[in-house]
Order: C-alpha cells, then sequence, then structure tokens
C-alpha cells in the first residue's frame, strides 16, 4: 500500500488534500460562524463563470476562476449591502448566472474543453505542478490576512453593530472576508470541484465546534479534521477505485453524522446520570 | 460640575419604506442626565438610539456627538444592545467579548496591551464576573451575560451610556441588582434607557420621555396620564412618585 507514496501524483495529491485543508480550516471557520454558507455555495458555483473564461481566453481556467471569483464576492458583498434585494435572492441570482456565463463561454471557446468534469466534481490525483504552487500561495495568502486581522474578523463575526460603533471598517472587512472564501473556493476547485467546494467549507468547521468554543482552537481542529477527511477520502477512492472528490466529501460527512451522534448520546448518558442522581 | 451637552439632536426624521419611524425629533441629552425614554414596541426607540450612534443615516435633521459627527463621536459612547441578539454557539470567551470594548483605544493591526487586559479584568471585577472570564459567553445565565455586556461598554470609558431594553429576558432579582449598578454608574456618566416597561423605568430614572414616533420630553419623570396616552394611544398607568414609588392605575 505505501509504494504508492511514491508516485509523484500521489505526493502531489497529498500535498493539494493538506494545502486544502488548511484553507478551508481557517475560512470555513468563518463561514460556519459568521452563517455566510450560502453566500460561500454561490461564490463556488459562480466560479465557473471564471472556468469558463479561462478556457475563452486560452489561460489556465484556475487563474480565470481565481480573477472571476474575487471579483464576483465583491460585487455579491456591495450588492448585498448597499442594495434591498434580498440577500438569499441575490445569492440565487449569482450562483444561476455564474454556471450560466460559463456555459457559454465553454461553447464560444474553440476547440473541446478536456478536463471540464475535473473542475465541476474535482480531481485530486491530476493537480499539475503550476496549480499546486497556486494554491501554496493562496494559502499564505490567506494565512497572513487571517493572522493580520484575526480580532477585526472575529467582532465582525460576532457582534457586527458593536463593531462598528468600535471603530472597526465592518464594511471593508465583510468584502475581504468573501474575498477570502473567493480565494479558498479556488484553492477547493481541483481537489474536490466546484460542486463540492461548500461541503469542505463547511462540515471540518461543524465538527471542530462540537469540540471548542475557542475560534483560534476551532480552526486548528478544523484543519485537521480537513487533513483526515482529504487524507483518508483519498486512500479509499484509491482502493475502492472511487471518484476522489466525491469519496472525500462522503467520508467527510459521515464522520460528521457520527461525531453528532456520540455527542448526543454522551449528552443523554449524562443527563441521565444527573437525574439519577438527584433522585 | 456643571452638565455639559453630549447629544443634540434637532429637528431629525427618520423614514423607512417613505413610512417615518422617527419624526422632527428634538432632544439633548447633557453629561448628568439619567434619562429613561419609554414608548410601545414599534414606536422608535431602538431605531433612536441606532441614529445617535451613526448606524442609521436620518432622512432629515442633525445630529451631533460631543459636537461630531455621530460616526467620530460615538467612539466616547457606550452601547448595550437589545439582548439576547447574539448567537449563542458562537465559539467566544468572556474575556474575549470584554475586551472588544477597548478597540477603540488600538484599532486595526494592534495588538491589546497589558493596559488593555488589565482594564478588561477591572470591568470584569466591577460587574463581579471575573470568575466567569474564559466561560463561552453563550453559556451563562442571562443576567449574567448582561453584566459581560455592561462591562464591554464600560471598558470603552463612556461619556454617555445606551442602554436598549436592558431587562428583557433578565429575571426580576437581577433586574434590580442591574438597576442597583445603573444607579452607580450615573454617578459617573450620562444614561439612556430604552423600554417598554414603563413601572421599573420611573422608579430609578431622574428623567422620562416619551417615543412614538414623536418623542415628548418633559424634562422631569412626572409624566401626566394624557401625554402617556398620547404616546401609547390608549389609557395607560399612571406614574407618580414620592418617597415611596408608586403607580395608579387608571380606569380603562
Amino acid at each position: 500500500m505505501l509504494e504508492v507514496l511514491q508516485y509523484q501524483f500521489m505526493q502531489n495529491a497529498l500535498l493539494a488534500g493538506l494545502l486544502a485543508a488548511i484553507a478551508c480550516g481557517i475560512v470555513g471557520v468563518y463561514v460556519v460562524v459568521k452563517k455566510i454558507v450560502f453566500i460561500s455555495g454561490g461564490i463556488a458555483h459562480a466560479s465557473f463563470g471564471g472556468i469558463g473564461l479561462g478556457y475563452l481566453l486560452g489561460i489556465n481556467p484556475v487563474l480565470g476562476a481565481m480573477a472571476f471569483t474575487v471579483a464576483s464576492s465583491l460585487g455579491i458583498g456591495l450588492v448585498i449591502r448597499r442594495t434591498r434585494l434580498p440577500e438569499d435572492t441575490a445569492i440565487g441570482i449569482l450562483w444561476a448566472m455564474g454556471m450560466a456565463l460559463g456555459i457559454i463561454f465553454i461553447g464560444l471557446a474553440p476547440g473541446y474543453a478536456p478536463d471540464l468534469f475535473s473542475y465541476l466534481f474535482g480531481n485530486i490525483l491530476t493537480v499539475p505542478f503550476f496549480d499546486l504552487m497556486l494554491i501554496l500561495i493562496l494559502d499564505m495568502v490567506i494565512i497572513a490576512l487571517v493572522a493580520l486581522l484575526y480580532k477585526e474578523f472575529l467582532y465582525l463575526s460576532f457582534d457586527e453593530e458593536f463593531s462598528t460603533i468600535s471603530g472597526v471598517p465592518t464594511e471593508g472587512l465583510y468584502l475581504l472576508l468573501l474575498c477570502l472564501v473567493a480565494l479558498t473556493v479556488v484553492v477547493l476547485i481541483r481537489v474536490v470541484g466546484i460542486i463540492l467546494v461548500i461541503a469542505l467549507l463547511t462540515i471540518p468547521a461543524a465538527l471542530a465546534r462540537q469540540f471548542t468554543h475557542s475560534l483560534k482552537k476551532m480552526m486548528l481542529l478544523a484543519i485537521l479534521a480537513g487533513v483526515f477527511f482529504t487524507f483518508s477520502g483519498l486512500w479509499i477512492s484509491y482502493v475502492l477505485n472511487l471518484a476522489s472528490g466525491a469519496t472525500i466529501i462522503l467520508v467527510s460527512g459521515t464522520t460528521l453524522f457520527i461525531s453528532f451522534g456520540i455527542n448526543k448520546l454522551r449528552r443523554r448518558a449524562r443527563e441521565h446520570d444527573r437525574n439519577t442522581n438527584a433522585v | 460640575m456643571t452638565a455639559k451637552e453630549l447629544v443634540r439632536l434637532e429637528n431629525v426624521w427618520v423614514y423607512y419604506d417613505g413610512i417615518p419611524a422617527l419624526e422632527a425629533i428634538n432632544l439633548s441629552i447633557e453629561s448628568n442626565n439619567f434619562l429613561g425614554i419609554i414608548g410601545p414596541n414599534g414606536g422608535g426607540k431602538t431605531t433612536l438610539l441606532k441614529v445617535i450612534l451613526g448606524l442609521i443615516k436620518p432622512n432629515r435633521g442633525k445630529i451631533t456627538v460631543l459636537g461630531m459627527p455621530p460616526e467620530q463621536g460615538r467612539k466616547y459612547l457606550g452601547y448595550i444592545s437589545q439582548f439576547n441578539l447574539f448567537d449563542h454557539d458562537f465559539p467566544i470567551s468572556v474575556f474575549e467579548v470584554v475586551l472588544m470594548g477597548r478597540y477603540n483605544k488600538s484599532g486595526l493591526f494592534h495588538r491589546y496591551s497589558e493596559e488593555d487586559r488589565k482594564a478588561a479584568t477591572e470591568a470584569l471585577k466591577a460587574v463581579e464576573m471575573l470568575g466567569y472570564k474564559d466561560r463561552q459567553i453563550g453559556k451563562l445565565s442571562g443576567g449574567e451575560q448582561q453584566r459581560v455586556f455592561i462591562a464591554r461598554a464600560l471598558v470603552t470609558n463612556p461619556q454617555l451610556l445606551l442602554l436598549d431594553e436592558p431587562t428583557a429576558g433578565i429575571d426580576p432579582n437581577m433586574q434590580t441588582e442591574f438597576y442597583k449598578l445603573l444607579h452607580k454608574l450615573k454617578e459617573e456618566m450620562a444614561i439612556v434607557l430604552v423600554s417598554h416597561d414603563i413601572s421599573a423605568v420611573s422608579i430609578y430614572v431622574n428623567e422620562i420621555a416619551c417615543l412614538n414616533h414623536q418623542l415628548f420630553y418633559h424634562g422631569s419623570k412626572e409624566v401626566s396620564a394624557e401625554e402617556l396616552e398620547k404616546t401609547y394611544r390608549c389609557p395607560v398607568q399612571l406614574i407618580a412618585h414620592g418617597t415611596v414609588p408608586h403607580r395608579v392605575l387608571k380606569e380603562h
């Protein structure tokens, strides 16, 4: 089994999984505690427009996705903040229009789009070296921004009104947070694909939340969970010859449900103890 | 000490979808005020506080906070928002919540100093919550959370404390404690307390204003039945006070 680790593609896949886990562990925690899961889903799907744009312009689709996703996250952020369009309506529109643009762009692009499927559903085993380096840089950007603005993001997520009064630049930070989501989406596209991104943005953070009430510890736990999910999902998909992205998501979701179940049983046992002691 | 004017509103109008929430509000809050603003739900009480804090821009009129626009002056204000509006599962500790109040002193990119931590510790001590400093805020009882939010407002060293329905969701014992604490604080800062609970407010504050889109301000806390009826548009309890606070229920 271990000899598979000697292959370059497997080493790349593991590195991609690790880097993806770091990005989604950190940003996913904000997505979950600030309750911007639906916006993140919209941004993720809209990134397909950027993939299409990449094909059309003949550049690396991941680069196309990066520019397009950052732009669309700023756009949706401003629409939500500054207009009276209901938030979920705005997200629904962005979600579908991004994908529609992607389809049009790909249709207009000359020739055939051979690895389109891997952008939609991910293929961690075929991450090219250039994309790997891009993911590495995006990870560093995310870590640096969150380290610099840790307390500001915490305040924004916890109590936006009080933060505004205290002088936290909440609107700018909110837009920046959406950009971080956009960058994370780009990191995750190669690993699990556009359609499945939202699972890795939410499941590790939701799992971590059950074990701590410190945002920092939650991030660390979410990263560890993400590493476990991508590595074990990759291994299972290799052994059983299944699609890697989908396997990673199913491993993540199943682990989360088991963890919820165990927690619930433990709580019930504790209540039972308390009741019997009381009698 | 002579009182100085902290907040001034001149002919302030706020509309939501063309319907006025605040109509022609004129109000001056001075440094020795302990003002209670009462009025029915939906009467614009929260809107008024948010206008003072610069969170809502008025459609007409002028607001100054310490002679400045609200966006600049609001860092001298302490604010406790309507209770229980936060996510109770949020991963944040009591100490972190209180430290938030020091942000206006440190700002973007700055790390909190030893002095900030000391101020937060002192504030928690003042509200007798220091023993809970590492607990998750959502795990505390309503009254305990309330005291933490008071501590957060206090570490900003406000000249004026704005409280929005501070006793909603708190049991009666804690409410008495809470008003005692306000009684102490009013020596150091002006306080504006917004509530629909007329009886509780009338006992503790020095002045009462009634707000139902329009503001009826009396400069004392003797409120006549006619004025209350104008505010609530129905017969309500009459407030009077002497050595013992008491209320007289008017015939309906």
